[in-house]
């Protein structure tokens, strides 16, 4: 039988996007939209969607890719498909907005089980928004899995997963029997780009959409366990001597001598 | 009874000293200090603990308790807490304790409010208050805990004063020998790989040189080193630098890199994301050099210049080597 994998994705606020564009919805201490600025997948659950096609180049398989959330922007969420991902389930309704990482697994966890299951787990390591870095250790809780974290490379072998774990200074190998969960690190590389062919083949795709409601989740269930009670902008209050000179070299020089001056080289 | 349990981590024989800022963040918040210790063996650590405050102190024994799997650790915290009952639970954003904290806590049923920067108490209700950087560093989260307990606390090291050692403090040491099911390690060790290590460590160098998207590619990093050879620093990176393949990943700056804190970083082309600052901006004195003036790196520097790096960085390694008698 093919192994199923199911791969855990987050719509984020662009993290690169510029610091002054940043604002605070201060009513429901949350990050405002940027307008303009569209959101992207969470950069860690696109390494993991890479992880998967790995997998799948090698040894074959399937791909899902699940996420839980109030609204998605359509075209965000289907680049996984454009980069060669199966299926995409959206799990979508209002009582899913800004959910905790405890609620969120929880849903997490009720929708593959409504999948029937997967062989292997992949989920970024964190979230560029809150960085909390703890859905999938929720979910591999709540589905009684193996949970190997912050992995540069996943193999599948002989009913295993081979994970190499990135270490302050180095990596180690892990091995744990599947089914079971790995987060996944920017280490492991660049996500490949969609090709054409993905992208049209993705945009006949449509993703299943389930509600709370169908994966029988109570809302009291999904009561915040750690609550938001301020979120506002730190107050940078650095001054930034800039050195200059006629030209850039004369500028680098320059540079050398304030440092020199005080005591800094 | 324990108010404040600390997951308490050691280094060869010795608590670790995000453990040790853990009891000062313990003492601060009020109440009994309880704190367990994992091994194979009893620890030194225990008595030191004592020594810094903690009133209690389990020492788990247990062939599985190896310091490496993480699974029999949850299982042995997970069994201090059932038996103490804490109303706040304190866990060093270590690798380790960043799993180990927020597992325990699901399987406590309650939520753990991850890789705080600070911990009081509200003034009126005595519950746990937490403060978070999110969003990158854009942001700062404060977060509650509803009613049920215990409130889990991860707390980025680095940001309490460790309390000084009282060896007249006196505490109760209690060891347990859980003896735990060889089945709750669900993975296996097979092997770990130390990086080569060349010149000084990032971590511990007093001067870093950086280099981000704007250096294009990977040969100016020769350059970099060059400037760090002469100011005998390292070299870092930012992670767009290490995900286009510039440079080696181990030297990625960050949140999720190394954590640097030298007196002297100097940036060159590196934009200043937030989540490169999260792991840079405990440096003394940082300098940047940056083509945008707007680039948001200016703004945590205390010099810089904007300009073309590849102008002004020759002129300026040049000159340190004059200065420096280099």
């Amino acid at each position: 039988m093919s192994l199923r994998i199911v791969v855990c994705v987050k719509q984020v606020l662009d993290p690169e996007m510029p610091a002054s564009a940043f604002r605070v919805d201060a009513e429901n201490n949350r990050a405002a939209d940027a307008p303009g600025i569209p959101p992207v997948i969470n950069g860690f659950d696109e390494n993991a969607v890479e992880a998967a096609l790995r997998i799948k180049d090698a040894a074959g398989g399937g791909i899902t890719v699940l996420s839980v959330g109030e609204a998605f922007q359509a075209d965000v969420m289907k680049k996984p498909l454009s980069m060669g991902a199966d299926e995409l389930v959206l799990v979508q309704d209002a009582s899913l907005a800004h959910l905790d990482s405890y609620a969120t697994a929880l849903v997490l966890s009720r929708a593959i089980g409504k999948l029937g299951g997967a062989d292997l787990i992949l989920c970024g390591r964190q979230a560029s928004d809150w960085d909390n870095a703890q859905v999938p250790l929720g979910l591999a809780e709540m589905l009684g899995l193996p949970c190997v974290t912050v992995a540069r490379d996943v193999q599948v072998v002989d009913g295993g997963a081979v994970v190499h774990r990135v270490l302050p200074d180095g990596y180690e190998v892990v091995e744990a029997p599947l089914p079971a969960l790995v987060t996944v690190s920017n280490e492991l590389g660049e996500p490949r780009y969609p090709t054409l062919r993905g992208i049209m083949a993705a945009g006949r795709k449509a993703p299943k959409v389930w509600t709370a409601a169908d994966l029988g989740v109570d809302p009291a269930d999904l009561a915040p366990r750690v609550r938001v009670i301020d979120l506002a902008v730190p107050v940078v209050d650095r001054e930034c001597e800039i050195v200059s000179g006629e030209t850039d070299a004369d500028a680098g020089r320059a540079l050398a001598l304030r440092l020199r001056e005080d005591g800094l080289i | 009874m324990v108010d404040v349990l600390v997951f308490g981590e050691t280094r060869g024989d010795a608590l670790d000293s995000a453990t040790a800022e853990l009891l000062g963040a313990a003492r601060e918040l009020g109440g009994e200090v309880g704190l367990t210790l994992m091994g194979q063996s009893p620890s030194d650590g225990a008595p030191e603990a004592v020594a810094l405050g903690a009133g209690r102190v389990y020492q788990m024994v247990d062939p599985l308790l190896d310091g490496v799997s993480t699974d029999a650790a949850v299982v042995a915290f997970e069994h201090v807490c059932q038996r103490e009952s804490p109303s706040v639970v304190l866990v060093a954003a270590t690798p380790g304790g960043r799993e180990i904290g927020p597992r325990v806590a699901f399987r406590l049923g309650v939520g753990a409010a991850q890789d705080c920067v600070g911990v009081s108490r509200d003034e009126n209700t005595g519950r746990v208050v937490a403060r978070r950087p999110v969003y990158g560093g854009n942001a700062v989260a404060t977060v509650m805990f509803p009613e049920a307990d215990p409130q889990v606390v991860l707390l980025r090291p680095g940001g309490y004063e460790a309390p000084e050692p009282d060896p007249s403090r006196s505490g109760e040491i209690v060891e347990v020998r859980p003896v735990l099911d060889p089945s709750v390690a669900r993975s296996r060790l097979v092997e770990t790989v130390a990086a080569e290590a060349e010149g000084v460590r990032l971590e511990d160098a007093s001067v870093v040189v950086s280099g981000g998207r704007g250096l294009g590619g990977p040969e100016p990093f020769e350059q970099l080193r060059e400037l760090a050879l002469v100011l005998g620093g390292a070299v870092g990176a930012s992670r767009a630098a290490c995900d286009a393949g510039w440079i080696d990943h181990a030297l990625q700056v960050g949140l999720t890199g190394k954590t640097v804190s030298p007196d002297l970083y100097i940036a060159v082309g590196v934009s200043g994301a937030s989540q490169h600052m999260a792991g840079c901006s405990g440096s003394r004195n940082i300098v940047s050099i940056n083509r945008d003036p707007d680039a948001n790196i200016f703004k945590e520097s205390a010099y810089g210049v904007v300009g073309d790096w590849k102008a002004v960085l020759p002129s300026f390694i040049e000159a340190v080597r004059e200065l420096t008698g280099d």
